[in-house]
């Protein structure tokens, strides 16, 4: 009995039972949008005119309001000129209202703009009011820290944010 | 003799993206020198060295937070950047990286907006020739 117990190769299995799980739970994640997934931008024009400066915001985080009046103020960007030409603009404008938080099947955006009236055009995800809520336990040091310098820059402490996923 | 054919069509294969990033980069030069002739035509080519200069200088006349082209882009054209808002960005050295000033719609829209943001003014062709100069020779 002892000997035959011994031949079975509990260790891969339960490695397996693990990874399968494991996978299981992020498909699930992906599908479902449990609460960390924000899909990111596909879009090479957008990922190239988007997300020199900063990470290329999920499309889902804001609603079509807020892309639709971002996308006519470029030229004045928080400070910064990020205008292009009229072909790319409507490109890319389109781009972002078809995956904006109101475009339907977005539910994780829908989750951040909990609160927020669709036709406010907020510009800031970091102003959103249950963004600020999941950020409140962090400290004015910490934002200003060298490391982080800006809410704006997610992918400080999101290292995934890049692939969508915002779990620490 | 098909090695020897198979190998020199490698190599071809190989070079043909080199030589054509070189020829838009060379065309590019090629524009600014003609635009910094027609603007002075004391005009003697273009300086890697004055290109160094105005990669480091700390101008007044733009942003506060961005007084130099050094202030995103590393001190070095050898070394990684990183943008107030936290993106790192590429290193500027062609030899680093080689994609660089390839599309001359890009590099003009940078320029554009990164000679406003330093300078509070757009660059001229020569200081625009003599920047480039400078990270093709890196
Ligand atoms: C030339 C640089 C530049 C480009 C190009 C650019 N942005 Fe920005 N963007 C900024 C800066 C600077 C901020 C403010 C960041 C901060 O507060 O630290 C910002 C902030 C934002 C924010 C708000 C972030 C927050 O605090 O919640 C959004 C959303 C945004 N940008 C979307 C876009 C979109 C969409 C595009 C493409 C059309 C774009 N940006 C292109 C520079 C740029
Ligand atoms: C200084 C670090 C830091 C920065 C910068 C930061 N976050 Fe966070 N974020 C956190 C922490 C810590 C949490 C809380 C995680 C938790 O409670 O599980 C969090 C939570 C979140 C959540 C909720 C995740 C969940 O579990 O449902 C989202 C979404 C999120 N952040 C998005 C962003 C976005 C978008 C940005 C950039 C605009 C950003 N964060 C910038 C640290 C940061
Ligand atoms: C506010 C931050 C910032 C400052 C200051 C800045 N740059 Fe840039 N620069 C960027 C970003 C972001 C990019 C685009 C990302 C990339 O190409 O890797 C870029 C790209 C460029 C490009 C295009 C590169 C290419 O591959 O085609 C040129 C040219 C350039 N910068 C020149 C300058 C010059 C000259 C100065 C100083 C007068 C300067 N930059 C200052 C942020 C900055």
């Amino acid at each position: 009995m002892k000997a035959i117990a011994l031949k079975i190769p509990f260790r891969p299995i339960a490695l397996g039972l693990v990874v399968l799980l494991f996978s299981g739970v992020l498909l699930e994640r992906a599908q479902a949008g449990g609460g960390h997934f924000f899909p990111p931008v596909t879009d090479p024009l957008v990922r190239e005119e988007c997300g020199s400066c900063h990470l290329a915001y999920a499309p889902s985080m804001l609603p079509k309001s807020s892309w639709t009046r971002m996308m006519g103020e470029l030229k004045n960007h928080f400070g910064d000129d990020a205008s292009v030409d009229a072909a790319k603009t409507e490109r890319i404008t389109r781009y972002l209202n078809a995956n904006a938080a109101d475009s339907g099947g977005q539910r994780n955006g829908g989750k951040l703009l909990r609160g927020v009236s669709m036709e406010n055009a907020p510009l800031r995800i970091t102003e959103l009011p249950r963004w600020v809520s999941e950020h409140r336990k962090i400290s004015t040091a910490e934002w200003k820290s060298k490391k982080v310098g800006s809410k704006a820059n997610c992918v400080a402490c999101h290292v995934d944010a890049e692939r969508g996923y915002y779990d620490e | 003799m098909p090695t020897k054919t198979t190998t020199t069509l490698l190599l071809a294969a190989l070079l043909l993206p080199l030589g054509s990033s070189a020829a838009s980069r060379d065309e590019l030069l090629g524009q600014y020198a003609l635009s910094a002739r027609a603007a002075s035509p004391a005009f003697s080519g273009f300086s890697a060295a004055r290109g160094e200069k105005l990669h480091v200088t700390k101008f007044a006349g733009g942003k506060a937070e961005t007084p130099a082209c050094t202030s995103c882009h590393a001190d070095s054209p050898l070394s990684a950047g990183r943008t107030p808002a936290g993106k790192s960005i590429d290193a500027l050295a062609v030899s680093l990286t080689p994609t660089r000033y390839t599309d001359p719609a890009k590099v003009e829209k940078w320029f554009k907006r990164n000679c406003h943001d330093v300078l509070g003014r757009e660059c001229t062709p020569l200081e625009k020739g003599d920047w480039l100069s400078y990270m093709i020779s890196q």
